[in-house]
């Protein structure tokens, strides 16, 4: 039982930091966008991410109850503590970038939040209940942009291409599933790895596909582990905006 | 706009918790407040007071209309109130809390216990009619359809010109000034408007 008890918090910060690290990332483009409804369009989303990162933060406080809140946990852990995988810590770049890094997490995160909405677990059946509706819209946007900049002009299509190119080594990270997921998956409180990256892999090729955009072959093996706390350098630098209020000033409210 | 005159009819031309009032459950609960402890019969006056509690960013609908109350109830001398919040990520979650614990108190409810129910999670369809037609009238389009019935056909739904009642509407992005809205145009009036995303 405390073994399961472990198993739990380190997949509930996986679920937190995935989503806090990608609606941190999104801020960034707050006042930056190329266009004020896309602009709209990223806040709405990185806003329902941190509230579900929230959502997440909470129950695995509660079961740490080491004195630790939901805000303790996402603004003074240290990077090496961070669970989150290593595609939604990397730089936003140019729009094609940022689109494609939106549309690879978010499929992967509409069919895990899918699978856990019948978890045994009724905490996080809740809570992904209730992030599936939102998971749903942010997938058919960021799939919709993958296919206009696909099929747009010849020089957004080089760019979507170069963006697949650049990110799809960390899709690897991104599918991968390990014990401590397989055991909670096996007790049918975790999502199952291979079939979340199955139904990954159809969504994918359909968008893909949609527009003519080859489709790589699997990512291999990448010597980083997100699940490890074993991150690209972009997540320490991303980090050290994110905490500096409560790093500087503990404990500060407002 | 006209719009006012027609808020002033819904409401019986009484001012309106909440508009221009920066502490929207004042105006409405002071009259009934009173120096008596309620007890449990009071069960249905704590609806009438939830009635009074507005949302924030969309003043003119109850928490009530918007269907984020999802139980009140008593137990061991205490007023109970289940609550859930509409987006994950809604950053008026806590005011909306806030609001009802203090409505609550100053009719006379002694320390209500709020709690935070995610499930079942909330959807446009527990929207009240009541609510519906206010929002209308604020300028607002109120979710079309139902999600179930969405799901069920994937049929596309009309969205109606809240200004005008045109069915000539045209979306201009999902994704609005707060996480329920999307943005709309209309190509009859050519004004643009929001609407709550169905969801």
């Amino acid at each position: 039982m405390t073994d399961n008890k472990n198993d739990l918090i380190e997949y509930l910060l996986r679920l937190a930091d995935n989503a806090m690290i990608n609606g941190q990332r999104l801020c960034e483009w707050c006042g930056h966008a190329p266009a004020l409804e896309e602009e709209m369009a990223l806040m709405n989303v990185a806003l329902d991410l941190v509230g579900q990162a929230r959502n997440w933060y909470e129950y695995a406080a509660e079961l740490l109850a080491d004195g630790r809140d939901a805000d303790r946990l996402a603004f003074t852990r240290d990077e090496r503590d961070f669970r989150n995988t290593l595609l939604v810590e990397q730089p936003n770049g140019d729009y094609a970038v940022t689109t494609a890094k939106l549309f690879l997490f978010d499929a992967w995160h509409l069919h895990t939040l899918q699978a856990l909405t019948a978890s045994k677990d009724e905490r996080i059946a809740a809570i992904a209940a209730k992030g599936v509706k939102e998971a749903t819209y942010h997938l058919r946007r960021s799939g919709e942009w993958v296919e206009r900049l696909g099929d747009g002009t010849e020089e957004s299509r080089q760019r979507m291409l170069a963006a697949i190119d650049e990110l799809w080594r960390f899709t690897g990270d991104l599918l991968a599933g390990d014990a401590i997921q397989q055991r909670l998956a096996e007790a049918g409180i975790a999502a199952d790895a291979a079939a979340v990256a199955a139904a990954w892999q159809a969504t994918v090729e359909q968008v893909f596909g949609a527009t003519n955009l080859p489709v790589p072959q699997p990512s291999s093996y990448f010597y980083l582990d997100g699940k490890k706390g074993l991150h690209t350098e972009h997540l320490g630098i991303l980090l050290a905006e994110m905490q500096f209020l409560q790093r500087a000033y503990p404990g500060a409210t407002w | 706009m006209s719009n006012a005159s027609e808020l002033d009819a819904l409401f019986g031309g009484s001012p309106v918790a909440g508009m221009g009032n920066s502490d929207r459950s004042a105006g409405l609960i002071a009259s009934d407040g009173g120096a008596r402890v309620a007890d449990e019969s009071d069960l249905p006056r704590a609806w009438q007071v939830l009635e009074q509690v507005m949302d924030p960013e969309v003043p003119v609908v109850s928490v009530v209309d918007l269907g984020i109350i999802r139980e009140v109830s008593w137990a061991d001398g205490h007023l109970q109130v289940a609550v859930t919040p509409t987006y994950s990520g809604c950053p008026a979650t806590e005011l909306i809390e806030t609001e009802v614990s203090r409505a609550l108190e100053r009719a006379g409810f002694r320390a209500p216990r709020l709690e935070r129910r995610l499930a079942p999670a909330w959807t446009t369809d527990w929207i009240s009619e009541q609510g519906r037609e206010r929002l209308r009238v604020y300028g607002i389009a109120p979710p079309a359809g139902s999600t179930s019935k969405r799901s069920l056909l994937g049929e596309k739904d009309e969205i109606c010109c809240p200004h005008c009642g045109s069915h000539e509407t045209e979306v201009v992005s999902q994704f609005g000034s707060t996480a329920c809205k999307a943005l709309y145009r209309c190509r009859s009036c050519l004004e643009p408007f929001d609407y709550f995303k169905c969801i």
